[in-house]
């Protein structure tokens, strides 16, 4: 007789995680990925604390242990900040990315009343970044200095800055004055070596005619 | 006395007190000598680790690493180099991993030794951080002697470790692991029992284990409050799955359980130290140190000298870099402090595109709050002592 061998088709565990938070939320979900062995959900920016606790307290998920939030800037985008979410389940040892899209102006709802741990993470996103979280408790910059201008992790801001300090021996305090390089920042073009150089030459222009 | 004379008083605690860890200003709002409310004020160390990542190769990238946790560097590099490895589809060799994990339980050896005796000193005993620091040294030579920095090593590369140890090194990291336990069991004998000690911290700091998940506490705070959750064990990575330990759990979630967990951890990552040496001797633990995947891993010098296709590798890898595909990943390692994850953004090109680290020091010390509150103004620095704190992982 012949012997048909049934394979069993493997599913991945997060793919059926992913369907299950997918289906369970509806429209707050807006799509899963499995890349790298990591599970990502794009989740709409008003939702996210539905999103959370959802997380936290669905029995198949039990995402009880909060691990991070971040943010990420991609400025050629309309709403041009990632903000990222990373929860652990202990039960299901499995962790999920929850990943929503915000820009400077509309405000992200705070998920500090869901995990309290995440005060901190929301408030270095707003100092980086510049995302405002809306029913955060305490929303001051964190890592910057006293008095900081701008936010240091977007990419239109200088790897340099704009102001550096220095002890002033007259004063006898620290000023803040613009940075001076005494040589020129260095960022080298990897990417494209030969069409990437710009350089224009004396006598570049009777190359033309 | 009329109403107006009652009133809290606020103090400024650092932001260099000697038992601040570093630079550390907590504003406190005391009534009496109780606390009433904690407002740590971090950043003061803020290097703008992740914006310089940004603009350095993946290669270059590392260094950084080592000043975050400058107490345990290579466990740091570790999480790094696992991210990037996973993006790369990279396989570390045996021996390479092996290492990895010696040097992995070096680093919870020195971090550990760190805490538990400047705990002890921040509560009064003196003797533990000179005898501890003892110990610290003689790792730190091993660090010396695999990587060539005591701190800043560099040593734990994407696709493997930098070079490999000479055996008189792992023979004496063998040495090492047997004198150690006498060391270890002296510093027991001081603090474990004394009454000073446990009048300082047992019962202080309590963390119930669900608000321990819920504010992103990790490794030994976790453990302490009672769940065998140890990333090495539950989601294990290079070598661990084949090492044998055991995962000390507390059962109170207060201080004086943090520092037997640390105790206990120590007396296991000494065993799985000694476990690697064993295996590294053995013939299946001899090989290469790091990938031989000349795309990624730059040849040795020597090789650079003899052959030309060497000097192209050498040469383009350490101007150029390597690319990563496009993607995110999250990886995260057990660091003596907790789970150190970094999150790092892809964009196909030869630098990160983003880089965040999740410290474990920066969701502990925001609990800050939470554990002082109705506490005796001495008992911060006692939970401040027992949460482990670094700033060059906290402040970035």
């Amino acid at each position: 007789m012949d012997e048909t061998v049934v394979e069993p088709i493997a599913v991945d565990p997060l793919v059926t995680l992913g369907e299950h938070v997918a289906a369970s939320l509806g429209d707050a979900v807006l799509g899963f990925e499995v890349a790298y062995g990591d599970l990502t959900v794009t989740v709409a920016r008003d939702s996210i604390v539905n999103v959370a606790t959802f997380l936290r307290d669905d029995p198949k998920c039990r995402f009880i242990s909060f691990v991070d939030v971040c943010g990420a800037d991609y400025p050629a985008r309309e709403f041009r900040f990632d903000v990222v979410y990373h929860f652990l389940s202990p039960h299901l040892n499995h962790r999920i990315r929850v990943k929503l899209e915000a820009d400077d102006v509309t405000p992200v709802p705070s998920i500090c009343d869901v995990f309290a741990g995440a005060n901190w993470f929301e408030r270095e996103v707003y100092d980086l970044y510049g995302v405002l979280f809306s029913g955060h408790p305490d929303l001051r910059r964190i890592l910057t200095d006293y008095g900081f201008d701008g936010h240091p992790l977007r990419k239109d801001f200088p790897l340099t800055g704009f102001v550096e300090v220095r002890y002033d021996e007259e004063r006898k305090r620290v000023v803040y004055e613009p940075v001076t390089l005494a040589q020129e920042f260095r960022s080298f073009d990897y990417l494209s070596p030969w069409e990437g150089t710009d350089y224009v030459l004396p006598g570049d222009e009777k190359a033309k005619n | 006395m009329s109403e107006v004379d009652v009133r809290n008083f606020t103090l400024n605690f650092g932001p260099v007190h000697p038992s601040a860890h570093g630079v550390l200003r907590m504003i406190l709002e005391l009534d009496g000598e109780l606390v009433e409310r904690v407002d740590p004020h971090v950043g003061l160390l803020h290097r703008g680790t992740e914006k310089l990542i940004e603009y350095k190769t993946y290669l270059q990238a590392v260094p950084y690493f080592d000043r975050l946790d400058y107490v345990a560097p290579m466990n740091q590099e570790h999480a790094f180099a696992l991210a990037v490895e996973r993006m790369l589809g990279l396989e570390v060799p045996r021996r390479g991993q092996l290492i990895r994990v010696l040097y992995a339980e070096i680093g919870r050896l020195l971090a550990h030794l760190m805490n538990v005796t400047t705990q002890a000193m921040d509560i009064g005993a003196l003797t533990p951080p000179l005898w501890g620091f003892e110990q610290r040294e003689k790792l730190m030579v091993f660090y010396e002697r695999a990587s060539g920095a005591r701190m800043h090593a560099a040593y734990f590369r994407p696709g493997g470790v930098h070079q490999d140890l000479p055996q008189a090194l792992i023979d004496d990291i063998a040495v090492f692991c047997d004198e150690f336990p006498a060391a270890l069991k002296d510093i027991d004998t001081l603090l474990t029992g004394n009454r000073i000690f446990k009048q300082r911290n047992v019962d202080i700091g309590v963390v119930p284990l669900e608000e321990a998940w819920g504010r992103g506490f990790s490794g030994v705070m976790v453990r302490a409050s009672g769940a065998a959750w140890d990333l090495r064990k539950s989601q294990p990575y290079d070598a661990y799955a084949e090492m044998e330990f055991d995962i000390p759990v507390g059962s109170n979630g207060d201080c004086y359980d943090r520092y037997l967990i640390r105790m206990e951890e120590m007396r296991q990552a000494n065993e799985i130290m000694r476990q690697c040496v064993k295996k590294l001797n053995a013939p299946d633990g001899k090989g290469p140190v790091a990938s031989t995947d000349g795309k990624v891993v730059p040849p040795k010098r020597g090789e650079m000298k003899q052959s030309m296709e060497a000097l192209i590798h050498h040469f383009k890898l350490y101007t150029e870099g390597y690319k990563v595909p496009a993607g995110e990943i999250y990886a995260a390692v057990e660091a003596p402090k907790g789970e150190f994850g970094v999150y790092l953004v892809s964009d196909g090109t030869n630098k990160p595109y983003r880089c965040h680290i999740r410290a474990p020091g920066f969701a502990h010390l925001s609990a800050m709050d939470y554990l002082c509150r109705k506490h005796m103004l001495a008992d911060v620095t006692a939970i401040l002592g027992s949460i482990d704190i670094v700033f060059g992982e906290v402040d970035r």
